[in-house]
């Protein structure tokens, strides 16, 4: 677990956001509850697609993935996806007998420059505190199975450090071009609680 | 959800709607609408507020709609929510400064929240 202080303060632009909102939230003017739904609407755009690209690259090129697994900032620059703190990022892959997972509270600390928005349940308390307790649970929970003897392994992001799992690439994929194995990357398979989608259209099967 | 609203000018989209860049131009994009369908101002009067923003910016001479878009959506919407009195001028600096100290002694993995003393 992380004992990192929060040394960078949110920007004067978040923390406006945070200002209006509040205030908007307290007189009853908008609902947290329909602002939470429309902003998940948009969550899945773009920016997992980012992340995708970094994905499949990796599973295709092998050199590739020993760059982006030695200095993940550097190689996920290649493709000119960049923090805007200069924040660093790890990537941390998933084997046969290795599974990631990660976790944060705060916002603020999810690599949004390759993954976009938080979904709203990784910004919710419960996950984070039951995701550290309980993994295989929370897996469960999501649809994951996971056996015994694989080993679940919990990430928490801080404000200098975000974490972007790389799935297995799923069997079936060999002649599959770049683009193709993109299309199987999903956002859940690089926060850890999805593997990549098979290329059969099954969601977790990697067998 | 949102196919009601016309697309506004430059505003970044792709062929789904519209597209963030971060996570606080969402939130500051679904305030927007929310208060629009709670009837507190009219789209062409968000239109216009927006517009005068961005005219008020290229004045200045930042004219890089790309990276700028939702500041300058940001300050629109916070002069329309004080010219329609929905919150106070002051109340918006008192309480950014008061997030602002609250995220500077919540130490990092916990969430951040006010205390009366903010």
């Amino acid at each position: 677990m992380s004992k990192h202080r929060h040394t960078e303060p949110p920007s004067d632009l978040v923390l406006r956001v945070k200002a209006l909102e509040s205030l908007l939230l307290e007189k009853g003017l908008v609902d947290a509850a329909a602002l939470d739904i429309l902003i998940d609407t948009y969550e899945n755009k773009v920016g997992p697609r980012n992340g995708a690209k970094v994905v499949a690259r990796a599973w295709a090129d092998p050199a590739y993935k020993t760059r982006l697994l030695a200095d993940a900032t550097t190689a996920i620059a290649e493709f000119g996806f960049v923090g805007r703190q200069g924040e660093d990022m790890l990537v941390v892959e998933n084997t046969p007998g290795i599974h990631n997972l990660t976790v944060c509270t705060l916002c603020s600390c999810y690599p949004w420059p390759v993954l976009g928005l938080p979904p709203v349940w990784y910004k919710a308390a419960p996950y984070r505190s039951r995701a550290v307790h309980d993994p295989r649970g929370v897996l469960r929970e999501f649809g994951l199975e996971l056996p015994e003897d694989v080993e679940i392994r919990v990430w928490d992001s801080t404000a200098e450090l975000r974490y972007l799992v790389l799935p297995e690439r799923p069997t079936g994929t060999e002649s599959f071009s770049e683009d193709e194995l993109a299309s199987l990357v999903t956002r859940d398979a690089m926060i850890g609680v999805a593997k990549a989608t098979a290329p059969d259209g099954t969601a977790g099967a990697n067998t | 959800m949102t196919a009601n609203v016309p697309p506004l000018p430059d505003q970044p989209r792709d062929e789904r709607g519209p597209v963030f860049r971060e996570p606080w131009e969402a939130q500051a994009f679904a305030m927007t609408l929310k208060l629009y369908e709670g009837g507190y101002f009219t789209w062409s009067e968000w239109a216009a507020a927006l517009a005068s923003e961005i005219a008020a910016a290229k004045a200045r001479g930042e004219a890089d709609l790309g990276d700028t878009y939702y500041q300058h959506w940001l300050a629109a919407l916070e002069k329309i929510a004080t010219a329609k009195k929905l919150v106070l001028d002051t109340d918006l600096r008192k309480r950014r400064a008061a997030w602002e100290k609250a995220a500077r002694r919540t130490p990092h993995g916990h969430p951040i929240v006010l205390s009366p003393e903010d």
